[in-house]
């Protein structure tokens, strides 16, 4: 355990309690890194920086438990020292991103379509609840089907079901190899490749295409890497790219417009978009820089397959996706479930959750 | 305590009047086939779980999405409660019927709806098999990941409903990772679609929570699921050791050495003797443990790694390592791991399969205690672990001839249980809750937490009736069931009044 760990569970649960007592609404937060995602939020704020610490981590169990509060470059540091990793990769967009902050805005990195989704490491957690209980769900191993998995609802869900205060994940060795590359086709010609060689094993494990080049990064063992590095040619690349396209400092995010996220099913061709793009995932995430408006972008996006969140704070008065009458319906019912006083971050979301 | 619905500690369950009921189906869904005679019943009593049987209500066999809505929203408003189904194969009597309930099997939605090669999916309707859809994705060098050892015949709607696992879930993950959408109806018979064709939806992951909910959120319809290149090629290492302590260490010995295996499995004696007997697989009968290690991937990476992990096992005390000289033999090791239940059926007239997840390190420690166990109630246990991922499978041998011993099994079965959530483990790392371990529920989690799984069921089923009683025991369950079991000289659940 880091020398700056420290327990503040006892004091967040008294501030939820008071909180609940004066049906006064909490603004859940770490450093703020993300803040500028989804819908301002008005309540107290409850900060969850004091409550911090790797709680327990065997690398030969490829776990790490950690409380929310955690620094992520803290926790990558850990896991790094013991050759291991987070393979979903997620964007920290700030200095003092948190673990906290990592799942519940359950976004990742180029690696994603790869290793899975930050969710998809998610073995356990510990929540503060609506009810104004600190409890327990999931666990420290991988295989777990015990109850309803309400450890990996918390990711992505921005807070509105509750406080995390602690997460279990899983982690990974890091490959052996990596190295990066930069391969000068068109878009189209690169999305043809990118579905030809996601049929094969081949150990790619990023790809993106900014409308000039593809660039891939592949890692694994040695033999695999070189094979494949042989057979695809192209120039290298320096791997600082990834970080760069993750934490959204390449050139093309300091484009003044608005910037989309669209999400969209693998294999969707080149589409059209009203302003820039820069494509990551092999094509199943698309940033789009744009001044047309939310309507335009979304009916886009539900043409092939996807949605779009808006990345820009103030653009639009909803940034996430809209959802259908009866999916909102059951959001609502399981808010009130979890939250029945409507404390956690209410309108993060959206409006009604 | 016996698991079968007891609507005294498991709530009350709306009377229906079956001949009101069938008449009212066969009106309404004229072309919907129907069991209601006893003797039809009679199949349909069990489920993978066989030592528990109830005669449902009624069996209905729907062949379209439109009978299943329809038959919702008619039960919805009657208030009959529905036991969905797929093939029957769950060992936790997860689709264990109720005589007040009709049991819906979607076994006969059985079509492959679309491979996509290029898009890596496969949309399947719920009752296809999970191996039909690596076979439908053969011909493109594409296979769906997950492979319980019930892959032959257990049906795609039911590993939703369970999280199924299998063999290689350390490096491929289990079902809920290899999901893109599923596609269902709520107990209202209202259409909903969790996921999406992308690699995530807006709003909650509903599809997480969905997943390995039991049947208790909603029906399943529809499946799309992930594909994967298959793997270029697949080693087998057998390493031999003389204790269970040293093939424990040296799984841990393997990841330490940044290698994640395809599959790694331990058998104990009884077990490899068993397996063995039947298979003969060619497996040493003298070693205390043995370890199978498959390793897949790129040629030239699964040769390096197969010299990394034999130098490793070889460190760890291994007394003898074996690499599968061809494909035949690499069949034959894993046909002796795959077959080790009927092995063990082979040599006791029956067995319970238990399924409890433990972090490794404590494996020597729940190893020795389970030996313990099993002197004390004097029935054989036989070990078979996923070692890579914590999942232990004790197969407890009694004969359910002998008076009580099948009792004295499930309370020795319960305490293995209990041993693993001891040592920061669960209950189920791959079989489910079902009614199997409602009991051992009440070990896990505590009043608190089962009272939010129940508002969560609530957010989605405020009239509890899809699959009541499963996966979340009752508060007065747990507090009768807390009266035999009393750690440390504390009653659990303090704050309920006993029966």
């Amino acid at each position: 355990m880091t020398a700056s760990a420290h327990d503040a569970s006892a004091q967040l649960l008294d501030q939820v309690n008071q909180a609940l007592a004066a049906n006064m609404p909490l603004r859940i937060q770490g450093s703020g890194s993300k803040a500028f995602l989804g819908r301002a939020v008005e309540g107290q704020l409850l900060d969850m920086r004091e409550h911090r610490g790797i709680v327990s981590y065997d690398p030969t169990e490829l776990v790490v438990s950690v409380r929310a509060g955690t620094p992520l470059t803290e926790l990558e540091a850990a896991l790094d020292e013991a050759g291991q990793m987070l393979p979903c990769e997620p964007p920290h967009f700030g200095e003092g991103a948190t673990v906290g902050g990592m799942i519940a805005a359950g976004l990742s990195g180029p690696r994603r379509p790869w290793s899975g989704s930050v969710r998809d490491f998610v073995l356990g957690s510990r929540v503060i609840t609506g009810q104004g209980k600190h409890l327990r769900f999931g666990g420290e191993v991988m295989k777990n089907v015990a109850g309803y998995d309400l450890s990996r609802l918390m990711a992505g869900s921005f807070g509105c079901l509750g406080v995390l205060t602690e997460v279990s994940l899983k982690v990974l060795p890091k490959p052996r190899l990596c190295t990066s590359l930069r391969l000068e086709i068109d878009l189209e010609r690169a999305l043809l490749k990118l579905a030809e060689w996601g049929q094969q094993p081949v150990p790619i494990s990023a790809a993106s295409h900014d409308g000039q080049a593809l660039y891939l990064r592949l890692e694994g063992g040695e033999g695999s890497v070189n094979a494949a590095r042989e057979r695809i040619g192209g120039e290298d690349l320096d791997p600082g790219y990834w970080n760069d396209l993750r934490e959204q400092r390449l050139a093309f995010f300091a484009d003044p417009r608005p910037l989309w996220r669209l999400s969209l099913p693998n294999n969707t061709p080149a589409v059209a978009l009203p302003g820039e793009q820069l494509l990551d995932w092999a094509g199943a995430q698309r940033w789009l820089k744009s001044d047309a408006d939310a309507e335009t972008i979304r009916a886009i996006a539900h043409e092939v397959g996807g949605h779009a969140m808006c990345f820009s704070a103030g653009a639009t008065a909803s940034p996430f996706q809209p959802l259908a009458a009866p999916m909102l319906r059951y959001h609502r019912q399981l808010k009130a479930a979890l939250d029945p006083q409507g404390i956690f971050n209410p309108g993060r979301m959206y409006s009604e959750v | 305590m016996n698991i079968l619905y007891d609507e005294r500690v498991d709530g009350a369950l709306p009377k229906v009047d079956k001949a009101a009921l069938l008449a009212e189906l066969q009106a309404q869904l004229p072309d919907l086939d129907i069991l209601h005679r006893s003797e039809d019943l009679k199949p349909y009593e069990c489920d993978g779980l066989s030592a528990y049987r109830t005669t449902p209500l009624l069996v209905v066999l729907p062949e379209r999405i439109e009978q299943v809505e329809t038959l919702l929203k008619l039960c919805h408003q009657r208030g009959v409660p529905v036991v969905a189904r797929g093939a029957g194969t769950g060992l936790s009597g997860g689709a264990l019927p109720l005589e007040q309930g009709i049991l819906l099997v979607m076994a006969r939605f059985n079509k492959i709806l679309e491979v996509d090669p290029a898009g890596r999916f496969a949309r399947v309707q719920p009752g296809v098999r999970n191996l039909a859809i690596s076979q439908a994705a053969a011909p493109y060098e594409l296979y769906y990941a997950p492979d319980p050892s019930s892959q032959i015949a257990c049906s795609i709607g039911g590993n939703v409903a369970e999280n199924a696992g299998g063999v290689h879930c350390l490096k491929y993950g289990l079902t809920v990772h290899n999901l893109l959408k599923v596609e269902i109806l709520t107990v209202e018979g209202e259409r909903m679609t969790l996921g999406s064709d992308a690699l995530d939806s807006p709003g909650f992951d509903l599809l997480a929570l969905f997943t390995g909910s039991e049947g208790m959120l909603g029906i399943v319809t529809e499946v799309t699921v992930k594909l994967l290149p298959k793997p270029q090629v697949a080693k087998v290492l057998l390493a031999a050791f003389d204790s269970v302590e040293k093939a424990g260490r040296a799984v841990g010995d393997i990841i330490a050495a940044g290698i994640i295996p395809g599959g790694l499995e331990m058998m104990d004696n009884l077990s490899i003797r068993a397996a063995e007997d039947f298979i003969h697989a060619g497996y040493p009968v003298d070693a205390e443990a043995i370890l199978l290690c498959e390793l897949d991937g790129v040629e030239a990476d699964v040769h390096d790694d197969c010299a990394r992990v034999s130098e490793v096992l070889k460190l760890a005390g291994a007394t003898e390592v074996r690499l599968a000289k061809d494909e035949a033999e690499r069949v034959r090791f894993w046909a002796g791991r795959k077959n080790a239940f009927p092995a063990v059926g082979r040599i006791s007239p029956d067995y319970y399969c238990m399924d409890g997840t433990i972090p490794r390190r404590e494996l020597p420690g729940v190893l020795k205690g389970i030996a313990e166990l099993s002197e004390r109630f004097g029935l054989r246990v036989a070990n078979v672990f996923h070692a890579g991922d914590g999942n232990m499978h004790p197969l407890i041998l009694f004969d359910a001839n002998q008076a009580g011993e099948l009792e004295r099994a499930e309370e020795l079965g319960g305490k293995i249980l209990e041993l693993c959530v001891e040592v920061g483990g669960s209950i189920t790392g791959e079989h489910g809750v079902g009614r199997e371990k409602i009991n051992q529920m009440c070990s896990q989690f505590n009043a608190d937490e089962l009272t939010l799984f129940h508002a969560v069921k609530a957010a989605f089923d405020p009239s509890g009736l899809l699959n009541p009683g499963k996966n979340i025991p009752t508060l007065h369950r747990c507090a009768e069931f807390g009266r035999m079991h009393i750690h440390n000289g504390e009653l659990p659940f303090p704050e309920l009044e006993r029966f």
